[in-house]
């Protein structure tokens, strides 16, 4: 009997809804929700029923047996982890303090459970990997409108122009933001994308400009001096709802067009004729503030910048431009319960600093990489256990060798995981998850013009002795005591739960796989916006307060990023449509697809040290040296070299994946907290590189 | 007769090998054999904008396929409407077929030793369905077009 599941894949954290067909206990269909996606998924969607049949990932829980990384792993039963991990919890807390173990988990609508253990143990320790990824444009964004990244939609498909920077939007894919934005270039729409290279994105743009590496900001700035000096901006929206214009415009007084157009290596004719193009398309002009901007040391205001553009062009609240994503409030009704409401607050202060000594960043998840220093030092007080569910800090945090050594103070290491990451190579414990296919999961609001409630049904039985993460938890929780802050003993039980104050019921998800708060999308008033930007001010402050009262500029002074000493590069790196990060490289379909990464180097400058297409090239940096293929391009800025994130992974039981390609973020060398100081990102690209021919090249084979 | 074409709109189509994966998953083939391909020419510069456009290829499902007359136990048939198949219990595996096609179509399933190819998912199209590649394509660049018989 075949049966039809609503569900969500998990294949990458855009959690594209999807329906399954199953029989059996066998996945033999599945495709994008047809009332949302129309049935359009990406690559890494279909691969999930691989990821299910696959035996390279954890089949039980796993202790570990010899020294941490030396992947001596003894299988033992979920009652005996459960026990063993629940053990050592509890003499960390009777030593150090509850707030001595802190947990992390993946981002995104599923973060309450693991907070909600995180706050029921007493520790406010709950961290996420969003330091490495969009904390810069999220407190960008939080500084000039009080809300945070995700608190507008972008309505691309309505838009005539959108501008990206370095947001490889087709290649980073989101399958309806991809379909969005092929949308508004069906229908005339124009799209500049600005990169140190070229890209999947950039091959569709209107205009392309090529930069050179860490000069965003300063074409930010130029485009605000030229447009606020032809006086195109929407003078209305900006009397009305910003302050701070005439500090704006002085500031940007001597950022021209030609002075940038020297600054990043392109063309001051061409930036005036983008100018010119957003005056006429404005207000349906649409500047992405970027995705995973954990980038340059002013990433954080090239972030800021682009928003600000976005309310010079008005777009606030316009079909094609920035909406505000509504929730059920909006809408006249009422969220899911969240388990969290149950766990107590915590009352002592995070070990990350976040919220205390840095008062400019925002508490949620805090900055994951602030407790590397807390657990070398011991201060603000030790940490001494780490649970990771779902996230491989040492395949998202620069330089794995000095998380490890921090690591080493840890008492114990849990990673919570469907497949073998780095992290939990060298944890205590593994603990296997079941699959995205095998699980469910806890209902979630997803805000939008239209909000709805969306749920992973588990789609087939788990095929290996893994479980669903709730029942985790619940494991945990009870050994420790906790039980009562997780009382239910099912999914359904616990879903139940959820929407009660909903008025939905489980039987409302049964037509669509998920139900909708409104049936058009909900627009605000837009002469009624006064209120609705969480600033101290309520308006969008071009000139922040809290940026003020906290000793930092709203907008820094533009300096020019170094160039490498000759012989090194600046190492950027990005995504494939083929990987999620590191999650899907030892993935059969992917890895067959896409088996290794190579770098990126400009076909001149590669001329100079006599590299050819193909060639093998060492990759070095510090002590730690990676042997990869060399791509040769034209389209690369050539201060740049380039690789796709998430290769050179070292677990030996991964065998596609293993030491195949490179990591980018084994060769940030010291890195680990080169950190944005207003915006909390780390700076992912600013590391230098000595890329030379390798001696892998083989001149002579023999073979007798 | 040949009824249908796959017909890609280059314009939407993003590269990102989406179909080929498709197409794979819902066949529930094992890593060798790849059905289509996705293929693009080295970037040029079009007034400032480095630029090229994705081709797609499967079977073309020939007026007269080679494929079939090669084909010894008449396991590589032609349906009435055009489809090129193999009709997999009669397949010994040999892959003459794949030899005889000018560009090398038919595939070997290493898992159940027997030619495997793009037959427009006819099983989905006899059931009212598109072909996988073509539901599942992420920008919904491909499609299935039937050609009106003259
Ligand atoms: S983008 Fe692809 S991998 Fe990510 S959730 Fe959507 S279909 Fe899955
Ligand atoms: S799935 Fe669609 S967009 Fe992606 S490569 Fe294939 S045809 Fe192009
Ligand atoms: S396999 Fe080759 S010869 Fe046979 S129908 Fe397809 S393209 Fe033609
Ligand atoms: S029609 Fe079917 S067999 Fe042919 S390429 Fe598309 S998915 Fe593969």
């Amino acid at each position: 009997m075949k049966k039809s599941v609503w569900s969500m894949c998990g294949m990458c954290t855009v959690r594209c809804p999807i329906r399954v067909e199953v029989e059996g206990n066998t996945v033999k269909w599945l495709e994008g929700n047809q009332h949302i996606l129309k049935g359009a998924l990406c690559a890494k969607g279909s691969a999930g029923p691989a990821l299910v049949a696959d035996k390279e990932r954890p089949q039980q829980p796993l202790i570990r047996r010899g020294g941490r990384g030396a992947g001596r792993w003894e299988a033992v039963s979920w009652e005996f982890a459960l026990d063993y991990i629940a053990d050592k919890l509890k003499t960390i807390i009777e030593r150090h303090g509850p707030e001595a173990i802190m947990a992390s988990s993946r981002g995104g609508p599923f973060q309450d459970l693991v907070k909600a253990f995180t706050h029921a143990m007493g520790s406010p320790n709950y961290s996420n990997h969003d330091s490495a990824c969009g904390r810069n444009v999220h407190h960008a964004s939080i500084s000039l409108f009080g809300l945070g990244r995700k608190g507008f939609i972008y309505d691309i498909k309505n838009a005539k122009h959108l501008v990206l920077f370095g947001r490889n939007i087709l290649s980073s894919l989101r399958p309806a933001e991809v379909n969005q934005v092929m949308d508004m270039l069906d229908k005339g729409g124009k799209l500049t994308y600005v990169d140190v290279r070229q890209t999947l994105t950039g091959i569709k743009a209107t205009n392309f400009f090529q930069v050179r590496p860490g000069t965003d900001y300063a074409l930010a700035l130029a485009l605000i001096h030229e447009i606020i000096k032809a006086e195109g901006y929407d003078a209305e929206f900006v009397e009305r709802y910003t302050t701070g214009f005439d500090e704006l415009a002085y500031f940007v007084e001597n950022y021209s067009a030609e002075w940038a157009a020297k600054e990043c290596g392109i063309k001051a004719k061409d930036i005036h004729e983008l100018v010119g193009q957003l005056i006429a398309d404005r207000p349906k002009v649409i500047f992405h503030p970027g995705w995973m901007l954990s980038r340059y040391n002013d990433s954080f205001y090239a972030s800021r910048a682009l928003n600000c553009l976005n309310a010079l062009m008005g777009n606030i609240e316009v079909e094609g431009g920035l909406v505000f994503a509504k929730g059920a409030g909006d809408c006249g009704g009422k969220g899911p319960r969240a388990l969290n409401e149950l766990s107590p607050k915590p009352t002592a202060k995070r070990a990350d600093g976040v919220g205390d000594v840095y008062k400019q960043f925002e508490k949620g998840p805090g900055l994951f990489h602030l407790f590397y220093k807390a657990m070398a030092t011991a201060k603000p007080y030790p940490i001494k256990g780490i649970i990771c569910v779902r996230h491989d800090p040492f395949a998202c945090f620069p330089d794995p060798q000095a998380q490890k050594e921090a690591l080493d103070n840890c008492d114990l290491i849990v990673s919570v995981d469907t497949h073998y990451s780095e992290f939990g190579w060298y944890s205590d414990v593994i603990l296997p998850e079941s699959t995205y296919l095998e699980r469910d999961s806890m209902i979630a609001q997803q805000k939008g013009m239209k909000p709805r409630l969306i749920m992973r049904n588990k789609a087939v039985e788990p095929q290996a002795d893994t479980l669903d993460l709730y029942s985790i938890i619940k494991g945990l929780a009870t050994r420790l005591g906790l039980d009562q802050y997780f009382p239910h003993n099912t999914m359904q039980e616990l879903w139940a739960w959820q929407l009660e104050p909903t008025g939905f019921t489980l039987a409302d998800f049964e037509k669509k796989g998920f139900v909708e708060y409104a049936d058009k999308p909900v627009m605000f008033d837009r002469e009624k916006l006064d209120g609705k930007f969480k600033t101290p001010s309520g308006k969008i402050e071009i000139i922040s307060q809290k940026l003020d009262e906290w000793g930092f500029p709203s907008w820094k002074p533009y300096v020019s990023p170094p160039k490498p000493p000759k012989g090194q590069y600046r190492l950027v790196f990005g995504r494939s449509p083929l990987h999620s990060h590191s999650h899907t490289i030892n993935n059969p379909l992917l890895n067959e697809m896409m088996p290794e990464n190579t770098l990126w180097i400009n076909t001149r400058e590669a001329g100079k040290m006599g590299v050819s297409e193909g060639d093998f090239v060492d990759v070095i940096s510090g002590d730690v040296t990676s042997v990869v293929t060399a791509k040769l391009t034209d389209f690369i800025h050539p201060e740049a070299v380039y690789t796709v994130h998430g290769f050179g992974r070292q677990i030996p039981l991964q065998t596609r994946a293993y030491h195949a390609g490179m990591s980018d973020q084994k060769l940030m060398k010291g890195q680990l907290q080169n950190m944005d100081p207003v915006g909390g990102g780390l700076n992912l690209c600013e590391t230098f590189i000595t890329v030379r021919k390798s001696s892998k090249n083989h001149q002579r084979k023999v073979e007798l | 007769m040949n009824t249908y074409t796959l017909y890609l709109n280059s314009k939407r189509c993003i590269g990102c090998h989406g179909c080929v994966v498709h197409c794979k998953a819902n066949k529930e083939l094992p890593v060798g054999p790849i059905l289509c391909e996705i293929s693009h020419e080295p970037l040029k510069s079009v007034r400032g904008v480095p630029k090229t456009e994705f081709k797609f290829r499967s079977c073309y499902h020939c007026e007269d396929p080679f494929c079939v007359t090669i084909c010894p136990t008449q396991a590589m048939k032609k349906r009435e409407d055009g489809i090129v198949y193999v009709d997999v219990p009669k397949c010994i595996g040999c892959m003459a077929c794949a030899g005889a096609c000018p560009w090398g179509i038919p595939q070997h399933n290493p898992e159940t030793n027997k030619a495997v190819k793009c037959d427009y998912c006819m099983d989905r199209l006899d059931a009212g369905l598109q072909p996988a590649c073509v539901t599942k394509c992420t920008t919904h660049a491909l499609k299935l077009v039937a050609m009106k018989e003259i």
